[in-house]
């Protein structure tokens, strides 16, 4: 195996962060990091597209599927209880991990943008008039852009954008004058997938509470890098996908207050979601199964419990300095080289640098630094009024987890440099 | 494969100094091709005199691998008529996607230097796209797309008459 050579790893400058011991202890839950990509170790720096699964996330799926597999809230049998407990028992440990106040407000949805979905139609088309106003950003991923532009053109409702300054920050006071007695819901992102600013969420929630205005926020890129209280920040809707957080694809949550899901209208219709069915009346199921139509996921569900359990032993707030340390040694690197430009310079930043190469296209950046084994994102990364707002067509996206070293960013940097020398 | 074969001097040579840029004033033909999954867009505008191609002239924003394929489409299409311009088109199409037969002729020429993109699947269309913009300026469609509908991968290939049995 080609180690990852931890050590130039510096000094944590976080003082909670990982030690360089225990880096390697955690690399080594990983499988898929120890290959080799056209002859070079791999790097993997596109943990912001999809993170990497643990051996124990791996070993809890195959686990499930060998040994306890059945169909959930189903029979009285043996297997499907068992099924029916780890699946309810993966919804109870992420309550906890979001500290949701109770587990029937946890939904369990395909993942993030399927969660965005379930609120535009069960709030947005139940609930909103012509006229009515929502507020999101600028920095939003399209997942967050187009359900509210669907329910746009069919409702007739008006969206209201909050610009980012040069920084790629929200500016709050326009965000403050943005409301009015229309608005009825504002849908905005934790973190940028594009630029990695964290958005200040909590005092945002706070403006659109005192004018009594209901919050969503999409959590596709906070969840990895940072502790999220649901109760703290006070959000009515919190949405997340599990494959960002070292679990499996194919699922992810829908925290919404109890409130708001017992007057939602259901998502989709079909079995688990309903009291009783006849011909001349349906009555719908309470939540969250009024939410969960038909048989979900359930090796995802549980693989997802299997990865929260997984961060919550390292800790997310050990994780979170970890991956600060290495965002602030990629960006002092970076900084090194001439014609290199940093989109997104928010003083607030998760573990995302989005950059691009003077002369060289963000695709042939991509392409030479997988010859060496580095993999990026590369394009607009689905938020192309980010990039419009910054004047380019695409960026190169290093994205950082805990178990990235310092040496692989040594290994980024060694790429961009033969992407400087062969474009020179 | 490795990137210093597809990312040649030839290549790097008509990124940097790319032939036949701009606009044609008096062109008889145009179209814009976009890749909406990378943000690559070219406009290709054509003199046509009869069949034959007087001049050909392109620009846009785009990758190393699409702005060198286009300009060396400039260079190889430039005096040639329609219907040799559209069997390049297609040999070019099948060479990016591993189907060219080897056993037949073809007149790719220096061309086959972008022979490499059919191992790198997500730059196939970079190469493609300012061919199929070609395509379908002759036949005065506004807009080639990678994607969707305006896929000209997902239509039957338009084929002039005269070897319409190939």
């Amino acid at each position: 195996m080609n180690s990852p050579g931890l050590a130039r790893r510096e000094t944590p400058v976080q003082t909670n962060a990982l030690s360089s011991a225990d880096i390697e202890r955690l690399r080594a839950d990983f499988p898929i990091l120890r290959q080799t990509v056209n002859g070079k170790p791999l790097a993997f720096l596109d943990n912001a597209a999809s993170s990497q699964m643990p051996q124990p996330v791996l070993d809890r799926l195959i686990r499930y599927q060998t040994t306890e597999h059945a169909n959930i809230h189903r029979g009285v049998h043996y297997l499907s209880e068992v099924a029916t407990a780890a699946y309810e028992g993966a919804r109870e440990k992420i309550q906890k991990f979001i500290n949701a106040p109770e587990s029937r407000e946890v939904i369990y949805t395909r993942g993030t943008t399927d969660a965005i979905n379930l609120v535009m139609h069960g709030f947005g088309r139940a609930f909103l008039r012509e006229g009515d106003e929502i507020i999101i950003s600028q920095l939003e991923h399209h997942s967050n852009i187009v359900p509210w532009q669907m329910l746009r053109d069919e409702k007739g409702v008006r969206l209201r954008i909050i610009p980012c300054n040069d920084r790629g920050e929200l500016v709050l006071e326009e965000y403050e004058r943005l409301f009015n007695d229309r608005t009825k819901l504002v849908a905005v992102t934790h973190v940028s997938n594009a630029l990695g600013t964290v958005n200040p969420v909590k005092r945002m929630i706070a403006t659109a509470h005192a004018l009594g205005v209901p919050f969503l926020i999409d959590g596709a890129q906070a969840i990895p890098h940072m502790s999220v209280d649901v109760q703290d920040l006070d959000c009515d809707f919190y949405c997340f996908s599990a494959h960002k957080l070292y679990g499996p694809t194919g699922i992810g949550i829908l925290y919404g207050k109890a409130k708001w899901l017992e007057k939602m209208q259901p998502y989709q219709g079909g079995g688990d979601m309903i009291l009783s069915v006849s011909f001349d009346k349906t009555v719908y199921n309470v939540i969250p199964h009024k939410f969960e139509a038909g048989t979900p996921p359930i090796a995802a569900a549980i693989g997802l419990g299997a990865a929260v359990d997984y961060v919550t032993e390292i800790g997310i707030d050990a994780i979170a300095a970890s991956e600060q340390d290495l965002l602030a040694y990629a960006t002092k690197e970076m900084q090194t080289l001439p014609g290199i430009r940093i989109v997104g310079t928010a003083a607030d930043k998760a573990s995302v640098l989005s950059f691009t190469v003077s002369g060289v296209h963000p695709h042939d950046v991509g392409t030479i630094l997988n010859e060496e084994g580095v993999a990026v994102r590369t394009g607009h990364h689905c938020a192309q009024p980010v990039m419009q707002r910054f004047g380019i067509p695409a960026t190169a996206r290093a994205s950082f987890a805990f178990y990235n070293t310092y040496a692989e960013i040594d290994q980024l940097i060694a790429g961009l440099r033969r992407v400087q020398k062969m474009f020179g | 494969m490795d990137s210093k074969q597809l990312y040649q001097e030839i290549i790097l040579d008509h990124n940097k100094k790319p032939r036949n840029w701009g606009t044609l004033s008096d062109a008889s033909h145009r179209a814009e091709g976009v890749n909406p999954l990378c943000g690559d867009r070219i406009w290709v505008s054509l003199r046509l005199n009869g069949r034959n191609i007087e001049g050909v002239a392109f620009e846009g924003e785009s990758c190393a691998i699409c702005t060198a394929s286009a300009s060396m489409m400039t260079t190889n299409v430039k005096g040639k008529s329609i219907e040799d311009a559209e069997a390049l088109v297609r040999q070019f199409r099948e060479m990016a996607t591993g189907k060219l037969d080897a056993a037949k002729p073809n007149q790719l020429g220096r061309l086959t230097v972008f022979a490499g993109v059919k191992d790198l699947p997500s730059r196939v269309k970079c190469a493609i796209l300012p061919w199929h913009t070609l395509h379908a300026a002759f036949h005065n469609e506004q807009i080639a797309s990678t994607e969707g509908d305006a896929d000209p991968m997902g239509l039957p290939p338009v084929r002039p008459a005269s070897d319409a049995a190939v």
